[in-house]
């Protein structure tokens, strides 16, 4: 497993990093590392240049932002799962959290990566559609932000511009009286989920959105409309594909998916609601 | 710490200290002065004419030394032999034996056969540049028809691989009575058929699989290092098939070997490459180590059968009949031993623990477009094992008999040992019948079901349908063939590799009374360092910590046959045990001139040689050795020095048994699978180390777990490895498993001093028809009685989804 050459540079800066983007589009960021290394040791990435951002504290940190949180692009799940209040603030981050990858993968893989790498089926991306994230955005003509709902444009592709770097995600303080949950059915082999669904519901709120089904991490939000019209749980979870063309692969075909997926969308909102009470 | 007597301790292993610390010496740790690396093209096609092949952008590429392809080796290096060609069956030869032999060259040279079949080597000053250098190669292919499927192969109209083998046939066999059998069915009161698939496996050792050649231009000799179980065969077919050169101008390394599995058992392509090209290269050294990708396409596989069952039995559940038609996948060409595999070392266990009186096995040994298919833990048994499980708990199902009596009114009864199977099954063609030595299969049952409490599982059925899941509990009450011998029976010509099966031993004992034991066998994780030292230690009475244990090298170990089939400790560990007693003979001739006694009147006891009944009266082995070495005063005729050597040849197999019991629950709705609870009772004979043996049985329960719910190799229609990495293939993970409960029996192998029989496929061989079995027992409410492996989520959902679309309508699970 031995990748083809590329040229590194590690940056010292922010407004480096985005130089060094802009200057080429042959360029990839490179921070945690979990799913870009092993593209290019198979050679199915073979980026002429790495831009290791790693280093750049500015983009590291978790911190109270109004009424919600800023929490950097280089923040590990590790990260999340050590920050007490943050945790007490969104127990679905701790469920989902749980449930990613290896204690390995947890220590090194970034949120950031999680949401510029658009790998629909990472699990992160989910939850963050569900707790209403924004995305915030670097580049060298200034910084802009986004809301993540409407940031993937398919698999593997995202709103980020050539030069562009994701500096960190804001979550708003969760609305009061919601409940959230987390439910997920993984793929023995890779570990990635075949369908996993982040519930955030209650006061008339429904949030339902889901990894590893469609082509990109999405919000079901035929689900969320049922939900908000008075449907039970399983009957709202009928339309958890609504609309969506279903992966299929040798693990789960796009019936058994399509299944899987109203099966944990109900899981999911059933455990939310159960929650409140 | 000394251990008096350490044969039976449950020792720490003494090899552990240096693999866990890092400081074992593995193939890639292996460095020589100016040493190169290759790199090898494989084919992306599964079935291609070479057109041409264009390595001159490659061989300019920087720090590349040399570019070969296959025509660059044609006429010096034969193709791989195949030692185990299908041959020999006793019973009736419906179509005869047929053995249609095509074998890998080194590199192809006119057409590929499977995606990862070498094309061309890249050796270059580092991996890195060889690897790039790979790239440039630029190959003309003309892409073939491909058929992957063994019993498609067989079919009008399949994709044709060889001239020589119509409809792909490799090889056909049979075994046992087939006109008894067609009257057991025939008139049998219940007839069962079922179609089974055992999948195809990759075995996946952590250590992979490579190799450094090295020619020595001072002697025209050669050096292979490999990650091998078996150096001294390789060193015979290597040289006298594959090289045509003297087999004392090679010698065979196998370093520490991380895990094989079987795999490493084989003659491969890379290993006569580096040797042959570090010739061409003038004697520098040239490493080849591959990636876990390469080891998916290179490597062997396991299993692959399709497999067609019909018994026939009673209403009270006693099988009259077995009868088996298998097609066996043997891949793209024949692996050293791969039609041995369906052939002996299956059709032969057909009738395991049981008294079925009538059994025939056709067997149809196919080439496809992939990897070439060998032996994999337990190698044959497993197939046939999961063959009369499922069996078993079919005839329960038919009958209404519930399975364990099912099991009981089949098993052989304690007085019918030594027992040759009626239909001839173990009934060689040269005249040699074997038996199964010995058998208590009651007890281990009985055991088992104690501590699962069969007697009381509605409660937990209750419970587990109050969370919405299925319970289920199956059984698997095994027998096992190790340690496969003599001999006179698996030297011939297609019962075996043509060659012998004995194993060797020497024992030398340093004027300090340090023991040095060399063996022919070779440890690939098995702890022999410790469990032989164990055997020797506890026979000279000598702390086990004296005894070092020397294996691996074909320069400095006598020849031996290797390790697989769990055959060194009732083969290997015997050579050890009697290379013991031809000291012990000689140190008391030697004690007794020593102490002006009579030979006659000379007793062996606690490390020591002493005049009978006279304890004060004695040499110890230190004092013997040390006599012997300097030799100042030896006895008439004594040679000096204690060094003795024995060959060993086992006069049968040694046949372990147990019953595994799997408890799993269903989730209804996603239809995953989880193993709650796993009971393992095994008869493995007397046990050399039980710390030991329980890490064998550990490890082998969860590769067989991993076959019944997890693990499968998915080639498309056109031969791509879809399964090509860990993403895909699911190894069993720790977690995944509920703590084993293991418990045992004791039935000394009749056949061994030691008492011993073999454990490393035991759990392998046993598990996977248990979780099988259980599973389907989970889903028998919903009317499923087989499902083929591997269980995954999408398998029994979509099974539960049919079932309960075509169900009946009264049954209340059916309708939910």
């Amino acid at each position: 497993m031995i990748p083809a050459a590329f040229d590194y540079v590690r940056a010292s800066s922010l407004d480096e990093a985005l130089t060094l983007l802009s200057e080429s589009t042959d360029s990839k960021v490179l921070a945690g590392g979990q799913s870009l290394i092993p593209l290019i040791r198979f050679r199915l990435a073979q980026p002429g240049r790495l831009v290791d951002i790693g280093g750049l504290r500015e983009l590291a940190g978790i911190s109270r932002d109004g009424d919600g949180w800023r929490i950097g692009a280089l923040t590990t799940y590790r990260d999340l799962l050590d920050h007490d209040e943050l945790c007490a603030a969104f127990p679905l981050l701790v469920d989902a959290i749980n449930d990613i990858g290896d204690t390995q993968i947890r220590n090194r893989g970034t949120v950031g990566g999680a949401i510029a790498h658009a790998d629909p089926a990472l699990d992160f991306p989910a939850v963050a559609l569900a707790l209403d994230a924004e995305v915030l955005i670097s580049g060298v003509d200034g910084e802009r932000s986004t809301p993540l709902d409407g940031f993937f444009d398919g698999a593997f592709t995202t709103g980020l511009a050539d030069g562009e770097l994701i500096t960190a995600l804001r979550l708003p303080d969760l609305p009061k009286g919601v409940t959230t949950a987390w439910s997920s059915l993984s793929q023995a082999a890779s570990g990635y989920s075949l369908a996993a669904v982040a519930a955030v519901v209650g006061d008339g709120h429904a949030r339902v959105a889901i990894a590893g089904v469609g082509e990109m991490p999405y919000r079901a939000t035929a689900v969320e409309e049922a939900l908000a019209g008075g449907a039970d749980p399983a009957t709202a979870a009928a339309h958890a594909t609504d609309g969506q063309t279903v992966a299929t692969d040798i693990h789960a075909d796009a019936e058994y998916r399509s299944s899987l997926a109203a099966i944990q969308v109900r899981r999911a909102v059933q455990a939310a609601l159960d929650a409140a009470s | 710490m000394a251990v008096a007597n350490p044969h039976g301790a449950a020792l720490k292993r003494k090899e552990d200290p240096r693999f866990i610390t890092g400081a074992g010496n593995y193939l890639d740790d292996i460095k020589l002065p100016g040493m190169t690396h290759a790199a090898i093209l494989r084919s992306p096609y599964a079935h291609a004419k070479i057109i041409s092949i264009d390595t001159s952008a490659a061989a300019a590429m920087p720090g590349v030394v040399a570019v070969f392809t296959g025509k660059d080796m044609e006429t010096e290096l034969n193709p791989l032999p195949c030692a185990w060609a299908a041959g020999g069956a006793s019973g009736g030869e419906v179509g005869g034996v047929t053995n249609n032999l095509n074998t890998p060259r080194v590199l192809a040279v006119d057409e590929v056969k499977w995606t990862g079949e070498g094309v061309a080597v890249v050796i270059a000053e580092t991996p890195e540049q060889a690897v790039d250098a790979r790239e440039a190669i630029d190959v003309d292919w003309e892409p073939l028809p491909t058929v992957v499927d063994a019993e498609k192969a067989t079919e009008d109209g399949a994709p044709q691989l060889h001239e020589n083998a119509p409809n792909n046939v490799a090889v056909t066999w049979s075994v046992g009575d087939p006109d008894g059998t067609a009257a057991a069915i025939d008139g049998a009161e219940v007839v069962i058929r079922q179609r089974l698939v055992n999948q195809r496996l990759i075995p996946n050792p952590i250590d992979m699989r490579g190799a450094i050649g090295r020619w020595d231009a001072g002697g025209d000799e050669y050096t292979i290092w490999m990650t091998s179980q078996t150096p001294h065969i390789m060193r015979l077919l290597i040289t006298a098939f594959v090289m045509g050169i003297p087999e004392h101008k090679l010698r065979c390394i196998a370093p520490d070997v991380g895990g094989a599995f079987g795999t490493k058992i084989f003659c491969y392509p890379e290993w006569a490459l580096v040797a042959w090209a570090s010739k061409k290269l003038g004697g520098r050294p040239v490493k080849w180590y591959e990636t876990r990708s390469e080891n998916y396409q290179a490597t062997t596989h396991g299993r692959d059968h399709i497999t067609y069952i019909e018994v026939g039995a009673t209403k009270a559940g006693e099988v009259t009949g077995l009868r088996v038609k298998t097609y066996a996948n043997l891949g793209g060409r024949l692996s050293t031993i791969g039609p041995g595999i369906p052939t002996t070392l299956y059709g032969r266990l057909l009738s395991g623990p049981y008294k079925i009186p009538n059994v025939f096995c056709e067997v149809i040994g196919t080439y496809t477009n992939t990897v070439f298919v060998d032996a994999y833990r337990g190698a044959g048994r497993p197939e046939a094992t999961y063959v009369l499980e499922r069996a078993m708990d079919l005839v329960a199902d038919e009958t209404g008999v519930d399975p364990v009596d099912v099991r009981r009114r089949n098993f052989l009864p304690n007085d019918s040992f030594p027992h040759k199977n009626a239909s001839g099954l173990y009934r060689s063609w040269n005249g040699v019948e074997l038996a199964i030595d010995s058998g208590n299969y009651e007890p281990a049952l009985d055991r088992a079901l104690e501590m699962i409490g069969y007697a009381d599982l509605d409660t937990r059925r209750k419970d587990a349908a109050d969370r919405g899941r299925y319970l289920g509990i199956g059984l698997s009450t095994y027998i096992e063939m190790c340690g496969v011998a003599p001999s006179k029976w698996i030297g011939v010509v297609g019962e075996g590799w043509g060659a012998a099966m004995w194993e060797s031993a020497n024992i030398r004992i340093h004027l300090t009374g340090k023991v040095v034991l060399t063996i022919g066998t070779q440890s690939h994780g098995q702890g022999h360092e410790t469990t032989m030292a164990q055997i020797v230690a506890t026979g000279l009475g000598v702390p086990v910590e004296d005894v070092l244990v020397e294996q691996g090298d074909t320069s400095g170990t006598p020849f031996g046959y290797g390790s697989y089939g769990s055959r060194s400790a009732a083969v290997g560990g015997m050579a050890a045990y009697t290379a013991v007693q031809k000291i012990k003979e000689k140190a008391k001739r030697l004690a007794a001139h020593m102490l002006e006694a009579s030979p006659d009147d000379m007793e062996y006891v606690d490390g020591g040689a002493r005049v009978k009944g006279s304890p004060d009266k004695v040499k110890t082995i230190a004092e013997v050795a040390l006599a012997a070495h300097v030799g100042y005063d030896l006895p008439e005729g004594m040679e000096p020095y204690l060094d003795e050597t024995a060959y060993y040849d086992a006069p049968d197999c040694t046949w372990p048994f147990g019953t595994h019991i799997a408890m799993v629950e269903v989730d209804k709705e996603t239809g995953k699978v989880d193993l709650v609870r796993y009971v393992a009772v095994d008869d493995v004979g007397k046990k050399i180390n039980p710390l030991i043996v329980d890490g064998q049985i550990h490890g082998g329960i969860a590769q067989g777990v991993g076959q019944a719910l997890w693990e499968g190799a998915v080639y498309d229609d056109d031969g791509q490895l879809i399964s090509g990495s860990m993403m895909d293939y699911a190894l069993p993970r720790a977690s995944w498993f509920p703590e084993l409960e293991l418990d045992e029996t004791v039935t000394p192998s009749p056949i061994n001093a030691l008492g011993v029989k073999g454990v490393g496929e035991a759990g392998t061989i046993a598990s996977t028809p248990a979780v099988v079995n259980a599973v389907v027992d989970a889903l028998s409410p919903l009317g499923i009685r087989h499902l083929d492996m591997p269980l995954t989520p999408q398998r029994v959902w979509r099974a539960m989804r049919d079932a309960r679309a075509n169900g009946d309508s009264t049954n209340p699970e059916v309708r939910s």
